[in-house]
């Protein structure tokens, strides 16, 4: 069964006197495990699938199944229920919470979904995720504080430690140099081949959607092509080929005179 | 969300910003303590009323010859001014008015009292035996006089507590004797302080003799200034004084109440004026003081839409990760709750540390109570509720997709 199934979605909004159709009859199957890149031009309408898909916007019509249940008619608090447990969003802008350190940013979907958790086993758990991506030294660091591919990572981590099926990844990389893109591309890799997560990734860069495992091309609200990836980009080995840096960036001196 | 999460979570937001939330709670908190300040005024004026009333004695009903009535076309002398008031009328009231309990005729004046090289100038009242029991006076040296003194008018008398210490500076005065006018009058008590009276003056720059004996040997009258009465019990002081003013028109074949030649009142009657004062100036008081508290409650609803615009892409993001509207809306609530119940709990301080201040320098008689601690407290909570409500609706009612996009 696939992890996602749309079956002729349609949404239409109104912007003023006019009626915006985004979605025209837009259907589409993503299998449990795999790594899909959305890309299409600005007004394809791929953001407002990508709300659809992130249960942050109800369909006009048509039918969304995640893991074989029609969630399109959900209300708000079953939705926002759902956006907690089961999916993680990684943006753009990062939109961590600012003056707040990335350990408590990384907890924050712990907040919510109505359970419980004793405070160590958040720490404990927000910790484990940003040691994970490599931040395991900045628990305490604010994002002004960070840099954006570090920033990136906190989001990543945040957006994992829920244990989602489904990480949504709205231009990840859009602010980000290419050396920390792929960075990012192989955290995002290496969460599909060792935890079985299942990735969409909406892009309108075509080299960022080679990382994937396939392509949908959306257009005027519908998939006009969906191949498989022939020459997937591997970023793991992209980074180790890539020069090295002159000095790791170290914003922090007093760090590194102990470090010394 | 848990509660306690929803606090937490509160309270960081509170402390990003601390100088903001500061400028915020201020509001809550001039207003608080200005409430509390100015309920402690009130009660102290009132407490310092009630004090002195019991002090009089609560059952006292006071029946003055004259009036202060106003008939057309008759100059009126005010009470105490007209001789129509008699030991009769005295005894009258006390054989017919039940409710009744003791009755003493008095008179009054004004003397030069004089003791070896001492002499003072003070208000020389007379009574029965009966008259210390009604006025709740007691008798600290020696003791009062008796009813065989007052029939046979003898010349004795008891000191006020400031009489007794100017005109016999540390000696004991029971037993010496006092001239009054040049009539010798042997001292046998001393009255018990009473303080302030009803009009801030003092009670015990007094004399106190049989009413007898002042008529007949010091005034030359006849007539009555006054009888003090009391009445059976607290409750039945207004139907004493009823028909007691019933029986007088009667004594006087007064139809008229414009005509009446007496007034009657009582203690309470008396301190209901003051209170209606200090309860009219307790209001307004009170009413600036809550206006301060609901323009801290506007700075709060203020600060809070400023806050919720500020944090619309948190909002967004909240909701991203799983927020319902309700957390939302219990997070924002939260946060002007802890704001105005803080700025509450610092101007309960405040305000008690006004009052102090004010009994220190000032002398003004003020109590803070519980009740007004409470109410303030609660007023605080209350004013957070209302004025934040608004922003967090506003808040909760964000769309995620929208506020996510906000720039």
């Amino acid at each position: 069964m696939a992890l996602i199934r749309l079956v002729d979605l349609r949404k239409s909004y109104r912007v003023g006197d006019v009626t915006v159709h985004a979605l025209r009859g837009l259907s589409l199957d993503v299998e449990r495990g795999s790594f899909v890149c959305v890309v299409g031009a600005s007004g394809s309408g791929k953001s407002t699938l990508m709300n659809v898909l992130g249960l942050l916007d109800r369909p006009t019509s048509g039918h969304y199944f995640l893991e074989g249940e029609d969630v399109s008619g959900f209300d708000k608090d079953r939705r926002a229920h759902l956006r907690n447990r089961k999916i993680g969003f990684v943006f753009q802008n990062f939109n961590l919470l600012p003056r707040t350190s990335a350990l408590e940013n990384v907890e924050l979907p712990l907040l919510y979904g109505g359970r419980a958790l004793p405070p160590a086993e958040r720490h404990a758990r927000a910790r484990g995720l940003l040691e994970a991506v490599g931040l395991g030294s900045r628990l305490d660091h604010t994002p002004q504080q960070l840099s954006g591919g570090q920033q990136q990572r906190v989001a990543i981590a945040r957006a994992l430690v829920n244990e989602p099926e489904l990480l949504l990844a709205d231009e990840p990389t859009g602010n980000l140099d290419s050396r920390t893109s792929v960075e990012i591309m192989e955290i995002l890799q290496r969460l599909v081949r060792e935890r079985g997560i299942t990735v969409v990734l909406i892009t309108h860069e075509h080299d960022i959607a080679e990382y994937g495992t396939r392509v949908v091309t959306v257009r005027d609200g519908r998939v006009t092509s969906d191949t498989p990836v022939q020459n997937r980009r591997d970023a793991a080995a992209e980074r180790a080929a890539l020069p090295p840096l002159e000095l790791e960036v170290e914003p922090e001196p007093a760090e590194a005179g102990v470090e010394a | 969300m848990g509660g306690w999460n929803i606090l937490r979570v509160a309270l960081i937001a509170i402390r990003r910003n601390p100088v903001r939330s500061g400028l915020t709670m201020l509001g809550v908190i001039i207003g608080v303590a200005s409430v509390i300040a100015m309920v402690a005024l009130g009660s102290g004026a009132r407490a310092s009323i009630d004090e002195q009333i019991s002090s009089q004695g609560v059952n006292l009903i006071y029946l003055s010859a004259g009036s202060w009535g106003r008939g057309p076309g008759t100059a009126r002398g005010g009470a105490g001014s007209t001789t129509s008031l008699t030991v009769e009328d005295a005894d009258a009231v006390r054989a017919q008015v039940p409710l009744v309990a003791r009755v003493s005729p008095g008179v009054r004046g004004r003397a030069q009292v004089i003791a070896g090289n001492q002499n003072w100038n003070t208000s020389i009242e007379g009574g029965n035996e009966e008259y210390l029991e009604i006025r709740s006076w007691r008798v600290v040296a020696g003791e009062n006089f008796t009813a065989r003194h007052v029939l046979v008018a003898d010349k004795v008398c008891l000191l006020g507590k400031t009489v007794a210490d100017l005109l016999f500076p540390g000696e004991d005065p029971v037993g010496q004797i006092v001239r009054v006018r040049n009539l010798p009058f042997r001292v046998i008590g001393v009255l018990a302080p009473k303080g302030q009276g009803q009009w801030g003056d003092d009670q015990d720059d007094i004399v106190i003799a049989p009413y007898t004996t002042l008529q007949k040997k010091l005034l030359g009258i006849t007539h009555l200034n006054r009888v003090t009465i009391s009445a059976v019990s607290q409750d039945r002081v207004e139907q004493a004084a009823i028909e007691i003013t019933r029986l007088m028109r009667q004594r006087h074949r007064i139809t008229n109440p414009d005509d009446d030649d007496f007034t009657v009142r009582t203690v309470e009657e008396m301190a209901q004026t003051r209170l209606d004062v200090a309860n009219t100036m307790n209001s307004l008081l009170m009413s600036v003081a809550s206006v301060s508290l609901l323009v801290g409650g506007i700075g709060i609803m203020n600060i809070m839409l400023v806050s919720v615009t500020e944090r619309t892409r948190e909002i967004g993001l909240r909701l991203a990760v799983g927020a319902r509207s309700r957390d939302i809306l219990s997070q924002f609530l939260a946060e002007a709750v802890t704001l105005s119940v803080f700025g509450g709990l610092l101007g309960i301080a405040l305000g008690i540390g006004i009052s102090e201040t004010i009994v220190r320098s000032l002398g003004w008689p003020m109590q803070v109570t519980t009740e007004a601690i409470a109410l303030a407290f609660g007023f605080a909570a209350a004013v957070g509720v209302f004025f934040g409500w608004y922003p967090a609706r506003r808040a909760a009612s964000l769309d995620p997709i929208d506020a996510l996009r906000y720039e």
